[in-house]
């Protein structure tokens, strides 16, 4: 059987923009609820942690059924937002841990010395919670790249060749058991 | 100069620093800190005003709230908080790139010739992680002072200052005193440190300022019992005066249950209750030889004996702590020495007992 690695190439594509967009908006806020925790800033993080409770499904009937006003339509796009806010609380999660592990002191001393907010964080926040931060997106990608259910039911609706690899390997290995049951065989 | 009156959680305190090293003296969690962070601006004070030369650093009456970078206070954080991912050259160029008009050129000058000054020229290219203690303390002080601040606030290491250390950082900001003319506020658990480096010093407790002024005179003379109690000051005793006699210039003074004759206490009348002090070692302690106590001397029972670097400090009953030299503690006889709980007789000289907040 010849090799299709469409499905392969697509789901890091997917999972790469994903990963990004869900980088651009934890960033700043893990930087605000680190830094400057403001009246209602655990509301916010409560709801941005909302998706890691609700299963995928439920996640992407809710934004579905939004879609009247919602642009959000059965296509390529759309699963990368649905990815997106997948992926948000974990790297929010992650990336929180991450810069407070930052010893204030350290951004104090760099204060002290002349810098303002951005070149504080630019070249001594950044440098020193780079692993973290590290760890955090790959860990996102990683959920990102993994995620069957939401991607699966938005993608798919996509259209041909929008089949990403989770669901692609989901097809395959129902086949493969499908055969292997009708054969009167154990699953496994 | 720098003026400073500042509430904030858990401190209230009102007070001006001139050129010189001013410290802050109190044990943990008395506020030197706090203090020091409103005025490097790290932390908002709920009210207060403080102003540095002619410039108004905070005042919440008129909500001027300047951010740390326009204050221009070097820091010297606890941790010494060297940028651990930077080499200390890089470490002191770090303020002089926020500098503008200054040239590359001329920041690479400033940072060679403060590291000369600060004897840093070999580990210079170095990482904090890869100096020795001292390099690093050094390296500190010299990030702190090369973008020219209007101030230093210091905050002492607590804890992991070792014997040799403690004598390099004393150098180093002996230099800072005498090279710069800049207030230096240094907060400080350590008494020696005040009296070694600071020419006024604020006795802080639980936020606020018990008493202010030369450490020798604050140590002579404290103000109250609390204050007494901070710097450490053993042997306070309440007492009652009884007698006053200034035509001999002395006093008589009931303590728990024995009287002294004390020194003439000006300002005071009879039966005035004050607290009365005296240095351990000034304290003349020897055992009961059978004798009867005569004036200003005191039957004790020895509770507690232990020894220290050049002395040997005598616990007994009732509070009386004293100290003398090893060299006559070793005279005692055996059995003098060995047992505790035995009798001794201990004379508190007139002219050494001090009575607190008396001139």
């Amino acid at each position: 059987m010849p090799l299709d690695w469409s499905a392969l190439g697509l789901g890091l594509r997917y999972a790469g923009w994903a990963t990004l967009l869900a980088l651009l908006a934890a960033l700043p806020l893990a930087w605000l609820l680190t830094h400057r925790p403001f009246r209602g800033c655990e509301l916010l993080d409560a709801t941005a942690n909302l998706p890691l409770v609700l299963p995928p499904a439920v996640l992407v009937y809710y934004l579905l059924a939004e879609s009247g006003r919602w642009p959000l339509h059965f296509s390529w796009h759309a699963a990368v937002a649905v990815g997106a806010i997948y992926t948000l609380p974990l790297l929010l999660r992650m990336m929180r841990a991450g810069l407070a592990a930052v010893d204030h002191s350290f951004e104090n001393a760099a204060r002290g010395l002349g810098a303002g907010e951005w070149r504080t964080f630019g070249r001594i926040t950044l440098p020193l919670a780079w692993r973290g931060l590290l760890a955090a997106v790959l860990a996102g990608f990683a959920r990102a790249f993994a995620d069957f259910g939401a991607t699966a039911i938005v993608a798919s609706g996509a259209g041909n060749g929008w089949l990403l690899l989770p669901a692609a390997m989901a097809a395959l290995a129902a086949l493969y058991l499908g055969n292997r049951l009708r054969r009167g065989l154990s699953p496994a | 100069m720098i003026q400073v009156r500042v509430a904030a959680q858990g401190v209230d305190v009102e007070f001006h620093a001139d050129p010189g090293i001013t410290a802050l003296f109190g044990g943990a969690g008395a506020g030197k800190t706090a203090i020091l962070d409103a005025i490097a601006g790290f932390a908002t004070p709920t009210s207060g005003r403080i102003i540095l030369d002619d410039r108004i650093l905070f005042d919440a009456a008129s909500q001027v709230n300047l951010p740390p970078r326009r204050r221009h206070c070097g820091y010297v954080a606890r941790h010494w908080a060297l940028f651990p991912h930077m080499s200390l050259q890089d470490n002191l160029l770090f303020p002089l790139a926020g500098l503008a008009g200054v040239a590359r050129r001329e920041r690479h000058r400033r940072v060679r010739e403060t590291l000369n000054r600060f004897e840093l020229q070999e580990a210079g290219p170095r990482h904090p992680h890869e100096v020795s203690p001292a390099e690093r303390l050094r390296a500190t002080v010299a990030r702190a002072l090369i973008g020219d601040p209007k101030m230093l606030l210091v905050d002492e290491p607590a804890a992991g200052l070792d014997m040799a250390l403690r004598a390099e950082w004393h150098k180093v900001l002996r230099m800072v005193r005498d090279d710069t003319n800049l207030p230096v506020l240094l907060a400080t658990r350590d008494l020696d440190t005040c009296f070694e480096l600071a020419a006024s010093m604020l006795l802080l407790d639980a936020g606020r300022i018990l008493q202010s002024g030369r450490p020798r005179n604050v140590v002579d003379q404290p103000v109250s019992v609390e204050a007494a109690r901070l710097l450490g000051i053993r042997n306070l005793f309440s007492a009652e005066i009884v007698a006053l006699d200034p035509g001999r210039n002395t006093s008589r003074l009931r303590l728990e249950n024995f009287e002294l004759n004390g020194p003439y206490l000006p300002g005071r009348l009879r039966g005035d209750r004050v607290w009365l002090c005296i240095e351990p070692g000034q304290l003349h302690a020897a055992p009961q030889d059978g004798s009867k106590p005569s004036a200003n001397q005191v039957a004790a029972r020895l509770e507690r004996t232990s020894e220290m670097a050049l002395a040997v400090r005598l616990e007994f009953a009732g509070g009386i702590v004293a100290e003398i030299a090893r060299h006559d503690f070793e005279q005692l006889p055996k059995d003098q020495k060995d047992n505790d709980n035995k009798e001794w007789l201990v004379e508190f000289p007139p002219q050494a007992l001090r009575v607190l907040g008396c001139p």
